[in-house]
């Protein structure tokens, strides 16, 4: 038997307040108003006062509508059905076909026991060099994309997860455009992914709550995806329009804004999705990427602020580039060191000697005389931003190495670079015959100062 | 001697649940309620959540729950006890991993598989272990708080079992255990107080976690280095043993990297590693290394002498204010025994927006930021349990603490740092731009400062700080009048500045020679820097100049490459040598 409560003392915001007994908290209700029903969450208990939040808002629920306790907390279906398929932030076919039957699972279920994780070490390749050898992206990371609006950080996330090939695509759109939904759909399906892939979308038309629902659905199906030892990718965009729903109902909810009118819990509530990202001992992995615009393409904004200190590093994208700067992957040690001896100093030192660049080319800019060094360091940062750092290159990791290494025979001398002596005599490419004489100067060189040190 | 969940089960509920908000429970109580006690609420499937008493107002009282709340109803009953929130002392606390109440995790990974179970609560230290016992009293003596009864054996460590930290006076041995095995609840001593009352005394005892620990004759002055094999720390801005020090930085600049690297070169006897409110990933990574790393000092695993706390960030958020008290009181312990400790959190900024968290629940009037007004006289009622200490029987011990600080925007003037900058003794800031340049560890070498002496001696440490901030003043003129305008003098400085930074400040954390730097070492390769530098350059312009100093940083940084002994390491220090007599000029002579 069914039992209503229908003594609804508060419509505000998206809450409503009921008296009602027997009430768990954060227990899903429903509201029945003459609009139809529409879902909602205990978010307060008071005495025999309930708040419940709306998940479509209270729009047109009046204090005569009535309302059912469902005595279970948010939940989402798994099954293998679900590739294919398009649902919403409450969980709903936003595809115009039937629900899909399965085992309900709960949302925001405890977290993984530490001591069962495995240490990353499988590394991701995208075949994007500023990923793989600068910032390499390891399987059960959760990484985010900073970027401003206008950047293609969709289109960013969208190839790297066709190209990091995943078992399964997890795809959690919030605050999205339609027209952004739709091309994500075309690329999985050129790409012929959408066999592997299902999409929890809110768009930015859709009620604010359902918004926050999103990442929760995501890694709950990913979650029991990866406990079957499959390799899940979640892909979440946009993380910022998620803080700001949470700001939204914090603030209907009179909580005390910390800074910018952002909950004080703001840390809490994105690293408590964040940290779903897990490689689990003796089953599969979920990897966890997303886009994170920064308002004003200030990083010191409460959404990237909190959120760079919660993931395992960040890509920046600025200006249609991954910037070397600031970005980095937290991870990368794990697996940088076991691909190619020369991986890490590489690394190192192309973006030691990019930084330098820059500042030769402030110098340049406020009119001073450029040296030698100066022109040199110009030189290399023109051909490590063309054929390196250009989104549109994509090549293997040893192939980037390489490149990598002509590009400073090209403009420096070995000792220049800071790269130790034991590397530059393996890699330091060979100068051929046909090279012109500088080759050979380079040559003679290296062996000059070989013998001093030998001597 | 009874666990924490058994001690504190009281003989009925004895309060209701009136309201549920978030992880605060609003009860009303029947009898006496006590501030800071243990309660647990009962969910209707019988399922206990362990919970805090914050505030009491009359009849009603404000619970946190260290749980998630979901399915907690009003009406539902609770338990309140008057306990305050302990943890469990004894022997077999080295090499574990526990969450911010002391729950011993791969055991709950044992019994509830993949994830947390809210609810569980396990003995922290096993009933079942038995240690072999030495009594190291007799009958008829007295003791008072803290003397050692007996020890037993714990790793490389003589682990001391110890009268009671809580009691006052003195007290007769009535008896006292053989030489022996036991486990952690048997008993081991029975001591009479003055009023002629017997007390059982077992290996284990229990101690509250806010209340610091400290049975000494007197506090100490810290004055003993403590090396941590990280260059530009033990010589620049060192640490010493009982002292305190704070890494400020924003995300990305390598605080959790120079906390890991700390909590396994430094020179130590045991390290308490608190990960609050901070990745899991990270812990991972210190679970899963430490027990395969040895000690170079003692030869056995990293793990012998370290103790995890891990309350990570998707972790019951009160629970995280909880754990660096846990992780504080068991660090005091250790230090009891004569050991000296350090205690290493990560991050006190997430331990600070606990309890902004709470604050708001609690609806206080908010301070800056949205902190509580008494942010800062909780952070140095923390650091405050740092010290070096003198024991009642003449031993010393010291527990050190160093916390990571991560504000929000990477802008060092806000609160937490603020409070943190008051009361430590060294100050370790890092900065963005040094880690995106990868300038490692990403210390700033002109904002950062010590209070305590370090292995190099003042007046070196001194003149290289000058350089550092003569050569920065003169890229700063360099960016205004450019290098033409720039005297070759000052250009040289610039130069000699960063070489120091280059090859003696810098640090490869991931390579096996460079990433930890024996104090001997140090001191030996600071003097041969300082060699350099006071080397006067025989060039002609500062083409050359440049040329000169990339190469002594070249033959430097190989340098620090290679093993001390090995025939490589005498090869490069030999180039040195000969660049520094021929005055740069080494490939002419």
């Amino acid at each position: 038997m069914r039992k209503y409560f229908d003594a609804i003392r508060r419509i505000a915001g998206n809450v409503v307040t009921v008296q009602a007994t027997g009430v768990g908290y954060d227990e899903l209700a429903v509201i029945e108003s003459a609009h139809g029903e529409s879902l909602a969450q205990v978010i307060r208990l008071e005495g025999q006062q309930v708040s419940v939040q709306i998940f479509s808002g209270s729009q047109g629920v009046s204090n005569n509508d009535r309302v059912r306790f469902l005595r279970r907390p948010m939940e989402a279906i798994f099954s293998e059905d679900l590739f294919g398929r398009v649902f919403d932030g409450s969980g709903r076919p936003r595809d115009d076909r039937p629900m899909p039957a399965g085992r309900r699972i709960p949302i925001g279920a405890p977290p993984v026991n530490p001591v069962m994780r495995h240490m990353p070490d499988k590394m991701i390749h995208t075949g994007i060099p500023m990923i793989d050898v600068f910032n390499s992206l390891v399987e059960s990371q959760k990484i985010p994309i900073f970027s401003v609006a206008g950047e293609p950080y969709n289109e960013l996330l969208a190839r790297i997860g066709m190209q990091a090939n995943a078992d399964i695509i997890i795809l959690g759109g919030m605050g999205l455009r339609h027209d952004d939904y739709l091309k994500f759909c075309r690329t999985f399906e050129e790409g012929g992914a959408l066999g592997r892939t299902i999409m929890f979308i809110h768009t930015a038309a859709d009620p604010v709550v359902e918004c926050l629902l999103v990442p929760d659905l995501c890694l709950a199906v990913g979650e029991q995806f990866a406990l079957q030892s499959k390799r899940v990718l979640v892909l979440l965009t946009d993380m910022t329009a998620f803080a700001d729903a949470l700001k939204e109902i914090s603030i209907i909810m009179e909580q005390i804004p910390s800074n910018r009118g952002y909950p004080g819990d703001l840390y809490t509530q994105m690293a408590r999705r964040y940290e779903k990202a897990v490689d689990l001992e003796g089953a599969g992995s979920m990897t966890i990427l997303a886009c994170v615009t920064m308002p004003g393409d200030d990083v010191t904004h409460p959404v990237p602020d909190n959120t760079g200190y919660i993931t395992e590093g960040q890509f920046y994208l600025r200006n249609g580039r991954i910037e070397p700067f600031g970005s980095l992957s937290r991870l990368k040690q794990q697996v940088n060191g076991k691909t190619r001896n020369d991986h890490r100093a590489i690394m190192d030192g192309c973006i030691q000697l990019y930084a330098l660049c820059r500042e030769s080319r402030e110098k340049r800019d406020m009119g001073f005389e450029m040296s030698e060094w100066d022109k040199k360091l110009l030189k290399y940062g023109e051909l490590f931003e063309e054929r390196i750092m250009d989104l549109a290159v994509n090549i293997p990791l040893f192939e980037a190495l390489d490149r990598c290494w002509a590009i400073l025979a090209e403009c420096f001398e070995p000792a220049e670079t800071g790269i130790r002596r034991a590397l530059i005599d393996e890699h330091w490419p060979k100068p051929r015959v046909s090279t012109a004489p500088t080759g050979k100067e380079k040559a003679a060189k290296k062996d000059e100062s070989k013998q001093l040190v030998t001597a | 001697m009874a666990t924490q969940l058994e001690q504190a089960v009281p003989k009925a509920a004895n309060a209701k649940i009136r309201a549920v908000y978030g992880n605060l429970v609003v009860v009303e109580a029947e009898g006496r309620v006590v501030q800071n006690s243990v309660a647990y609420c009962i969910r209707s499937d019988g399922v206990r959540l362990l919970s805090e008493v914050i505030r009491v107002r009359g009849q009603a009282a404000d619970l946190q729950v260290f749980e998630e709340t979901r399915g907690l109803k009003v009406g539902d009953p609770v338990e309140l006890t008057e306990q305050m929130l302990s943890v469990d002392l004894g022997p077999g606390l080295l090499g574990q991993i526990y969450d911010g109440l002391q729950n011993p995790l791969p055991e709950v990974a044992k019994q509830a598989g993949y994830f947390l179970k809210p609810g569980m609560y396990l003995p922290a230290l096993s009933t079942e272990k038995r240690w072999e016992f030495t009594p190291k009293v007799s009958i008829g003596q007295r003791v008072r708080a803290a003397d050692t009864l007996g020890t037993v054996p714990e790793g490389i460590f003589e682990h001391c079992v110890m009268a009671p930290f809580g009691w006052r006076g003195e007290y007769v041995v009535e008896k006292i255990a053989p030489r022996g095995s036991y486990t952690v609840d048997q008993e081991i001593a029975v001591l009479r107080d003055r009023s002629g009352d017997l007390h059982s005394v077992s290996m284990q005892q229990r101690w509250p976690v806010k209340r610091p620990l400290m049975v000494c004759r007197r506090r100490l002055m810290p004055e003993e280095p403590l090396v941590t094999r990280v260059r530009i720390i033990d010589s620049m801005f060192p640490v010493v043993r009982g002292g305190t020090y704070c890494i400020p930085g924003p995300f990305g600049a390598g605080k959790t990297v120079l906390q890991q690297i700390t909590s396994r070169n430094a020179e130590i006897d045991i390290v308490i590693i608190a990960a609050c409110g901070e990745r899991a990933g990270e812990v991972v990574e210190t679970l899963r290394d430490f027990p395969k790393l040895t000690d170079p000092r003692t030869g056995r695993t990293l793990m012998e002498r370290t103790v995890i706390i891990v309350n990570t960030s998707a972790m019951p958020v009160a629970a995280r204010e909880a754990s660096v008290y846990t992780a504080a009181t068991i660090g005091e312990y250790y230090r009891q025994m004569g050991l000296n400790v350090l205690l290493l959190a990560d991050s006190t900024s997430r331990w600070a927006q606990a309890m902004r968290e709470l604050s708001g629940r609690l609806e206080e009037i908010p301070g800056e930021e949205a902190f509580p007004a008494y942010l800062e006289s909780r952070i140095a009622a923390f650091y405050e349990r740092a010290g070096a200490i003198e024991l009642n029987d003449g031993r010393v011990g010291s527990l050190t603490i160093g916390g990571t600080v991560s504000p929000a925007g990477g802008n060092f003037e806000e609160p937490v740092t603020q409070g943190t900058l008051k009361v430590v003794g060294a100050f370790h800031g890092l900065s963005r731009a040094r880690s995106d340049a990868r300038r490692y560890p990403a210390i700033d070498p002109l904002e950062s400062w010590s209070k305590y002496p370090g292995i190099i001696p003042q007046a070196d440490m001194l003149k290289m700080r000058r350089l550092l901030q003569q050569g920065n003043e003169v890229r700063q003129m360099m960016t205004v009048v450019g290098e033409e305008g720039t005297s070759l003098e000052d250009f040289i400085v610039a130069l000699k500045a960063d070489f120091f930074d280059n090859c003696y400040l810098q640090q490869n954390a991931f390579d096996a020679v460079d990433g930890a730097t024996p104090a001997q070492r140090q001191k030996f390769v600071f003097r041969k820097a300082m060699e350099v530098v006071d080397t006067e350059l025989k060039v002609q312009d500062k083409a050359e100049a440049r040329r000169v100093m990339f190469e002594i940083s070249d033959l430097f940084r190989n340098w620090n490459y290679s093993a001390e002994g090995t025939e490589e390491y005498n090869r490069w220090l030999q180039a040195i040598d000969e660049f520094i007599a021929t005055k740069g000029q080494r490939r002419h002579a």
